[in-house]
């Protein structure tokens, strides 16, 4: 850290939080606001699964992992525009 | 290998766990030989327990060290995508292995709570903790609290916290080794319990965190193995399609038409319904609350979090939480599969059928202390899904007999359900006797300790502890998946918010962390203790498994509230905050912290 100053310190963290609020509330979205309308869901059929049983099993899942290796990438794409990546 | 882990090793990691993956599958085939050839059961379950235990036991000797950073965090060398599989194997436990699909097929869409928060909690971990604890590069999760709130207040406060979480979760890892070995090897309960607890020291002991580590990896590959092939294989039989995951679409169809056959008023896919099939709101409520409580208990949970203490950068500590959650995926998104076909079998093959008819494996797990009662209540020899009474912890351990697969089936899945318990067992036991003897000995009693002192401590430690466990788990307290949720909660009430506002916040003080430990903490175990054993009424319907909804917000408010009453921390505290948040470069430490 020695090699940023103290306005593009702020300025590295101002976007690494951006990028932590955005997979927040896409976090929150598959995990509380699709589980809350589950009983309407269920009523649509999906492959065979009703949609919202389906989500809570396999979908929100699905996008975890998507999620994860996403925020890998986007944050190692901040750290190397700011040359703070590792070697 | 030698003391320190060798680049050699490092670099072959791909072959040596894909020709020991290779090894273990052989080894199925031939006791699947061995089965047709007229070999009992019996000795085909001893094979199981026995040569698992044996590899496990294997590694652990070959990983034995005397290093310090080798038994605490591995040497830092461990590959993020061989972390994930650790992790994976530290992460699903009897829980995840053994209960969870019983949860889903007692409970349909209520069991799914369990699915969602045991996965989701990864986005939290990669996220908000992960990489900044990496950076951080210390040994234990309190050497963060203490640190970051200069001294040893903050730090006894995350031990107690960690002990009682991770204590009450390695109980329950116990007793899931004490069901699979004692039916397995036909030897009492409390008796398999002190074997498979042989099965936890000598994969621990001798090398600490690279014991486990390169322990865990090969766990991970015998239970995801296991608790595949035989829904796949049921998938097969019963539609010709390999990929359960995409089949069982139809099972839940059939199900849904035996439901109404058989007079079910509660239906598996409905969501949020109570026992007679209407819509409840406290069970609405108590889905999120648990799903959230799962989630924040899984980033806080120590035995978790050290696991990223052991990757050689910061981003490979990202990668790893990506990877972590990818194989932890394939378990969870089986699970529910698993318990469609297992419903589908018990109401198609086992209600309705002549008791006296029933088969061997029925007699064979009504032995196990009262997980199945089997009662002819009317009287007729016909079995009524009311006369079937199947506790959860064993309907993944009896699904193969229960579906006619051969014995050989239900060898591996033990196998696959005792690597599970085993694997987390160990990083439970590691993390509290870590935090016992590197944060409580060694930074608190004898800052001058010698290396070989410290290792005899931790080891000494290690041993104590897994006995009382055992011990403790011997006297039944609860369910597995019940008391693995209230270890979440523990967990998530005490140190979810010190950890992720000493990070993302710096004008929390030690003295808001420390309140907020306190006040969310206590609130949380108070809740727990007084539903639990002294029949305190609950608050809003809120089961006691998710005691963290009440203990989370307090620990929030009052670490925030207390922060702003007290003055600001120092500014080099400040720069310290900031150097832990970038992941190049030199920590800042704070004059007079204490650290390697």
């Amino acid at each position: 850290m020695a090699d940023l100053t103290p306005a593009q310190r702020d300025a590295y963290w101002q976007r690494t939080s951006r990028l932590m609020w955005i997979i927040m509330v896409l976090w929150v979205f598959f995990s509380f606001v699709i589980p809350a309308f589950a009983v309407q869901l269920n009523s649509i059929k999906f492959f065979g699964f009703p949609l919202g049983f389906y989500m809570a099993a396999q979908g929100s899942l699905v996008a975890y992992v998507v999620l994860c290796f996403w925020n890998a990438r986007a944050q190692n794409k901040i750290d190397e525009e700011f040359g703070v990546a590792e070697d | 290998m030698a003391n320190q882990t060798s680049k050699s090793f490092v670099d072959n990691l791909g072959k040596i766990y894909g020709v020991y993956a290779g090894g273990f599958i052989g080894f199925v085939i031939i006791l699947a030989i061995m089965e047709q050839m007229g070999v009992p059961n019996k000795i085909i379950g001893y094979c199981f327990v026995f040569l698992t235990i044996g590899v496990y036991a294997y590694i652990g000797i070959l990983s034995r060290t005397s290093e310090i950073s080798e038994y605490y965090v591995a040497g830092r060398v461990v590959p993020p995508f061989f972390n994930g599989m650790a992790t994976g194997a530290d992460w699903m436990s009897a829980a995840s292995f053994i209960s969870m699909a019983g949860g889903l097929y007692l409970g349909g869409y209520g069991g799914l709570g369990y699915v969602l928060g045991w996965t989701g909690g990864y986005v939290l971990v990669g996220v908000l903790l992960a990489p900044y604890l990496r950076k951080f590069g210390q040994f234990t999760v309190p050497d963060f609290l203490g640190v970051r709130y200069e001294g040893n207040t903050a730090r006894v406060c995350g031990v107690v916290v960690l002990f009682c979480a991770s204590f009450t979760y390695i109980v329950a890892q116990c007793f899931g080794i004490g069901i699979i070995t004692s039916r397995f090897l036909d030897i009492p309960f409390e008796i398999a319990i002190f074997v498979g607890l042989l099965g936890i020291l000598v994969c621990s002991m001798l090398g600490g965190m690279r014991a486990v580590t390169w322990t865990q990896v090969a766990q991970y590959i015998i239970l995801i193995i296991a608790y595949l092939i035989p829904v796949v294989w049921l998938s097969t039989k019963l539609f010709g399609n390999p990929i359960p995951e995409l089949a069982y679409g139809q099972v839940l169809d059939q199900i849904a038409q035996l439901e109404q056959k058989l007079g079910i008023l509660k239906p598996h896919a409905a969501a949020y319904v109570d026992a007679k099939g209407q819509f409840s709101w406290v069970e609405f409520n108590n889905f999120w609350a648990l799903v959230l409580c799962l989630m924040v208990g899984t980033a806080s949970l120590p035995h978790i979090l050290m696991r990223y203490f052991t990757t050689p950068n910061v981003r490979d500590a990202r990668t790893s939480v990506g990877w972590s959650i990818f194989f932890i995926f394939l378990l969870y998104f089986t699970a529910p599969a698993y318990a469609a076909f297992a419903k589908l079998e018990v109401y198609t093959n086992v209600i309705g059928q002549n008791i006296t008819a029933l088969p061997a494996w029925v007699q064979n797990w009504s032995q196990v202390g009262g997980l199945l009662t089997i009662k002819d209540a009317n009287g007729d020899g016909i079995l009524q899904l009311s006369e079937f009474i199947i506790n959860q912890d064993i309907i993944v351990l009896s699904m193969p007999e229960i579906a006619g697969l051969p014995y050989v089936i239900s060898g591996l899945v033990a196998a696959g359900g005792l690597a599970a318990a085993l694997s987390t067992a160990d990083g439970l036991l590691l993390a509290i006797a870590n935090a016992l003897s590197h944060d409580i000995y060694y930074k608190m009693i004898d800052p001058h300790a010698s290396t070989v002192r410290r290792l005899v401590v931790a080891r000494l430690l290690l041993v104590v502890v897994a006995i009382v466990a055992a011990a403790v788990a011997g006297t039944r307290p609860s369910g597995i998946i019940q008391m693995v949720a209230w270890a979440f909660s523990l967990a998530a009430a005490g140190l979810f918010v010190p950890l992720v506002l000493g990070i993302w916040w710096k004008r929390t003080t030690a003295a808001g962390a420390v309140a907020g430990m306190i006040t969310g903490f206590g609130i949380c175990l108070y809740y727990l203790v007084g539903t639990r054993y002294f029949g305190m009424a609950e608050w809003f319907g809120i089961r006691n498994i998710s005691s963290a909804l009440f203990g989370m917000p307090v620990a929030f408010i009052v670490t925030w509230v207390v922060s702003l009453m007290t003055a600001a921390p120092s500014k080099e505290m400040q720069d310290f905050v900031d150097s832990i948040r970038v992941p190049k470069g030199e920590l800042a430490w704070v004059k007079g912290a204490v650290h390697d």
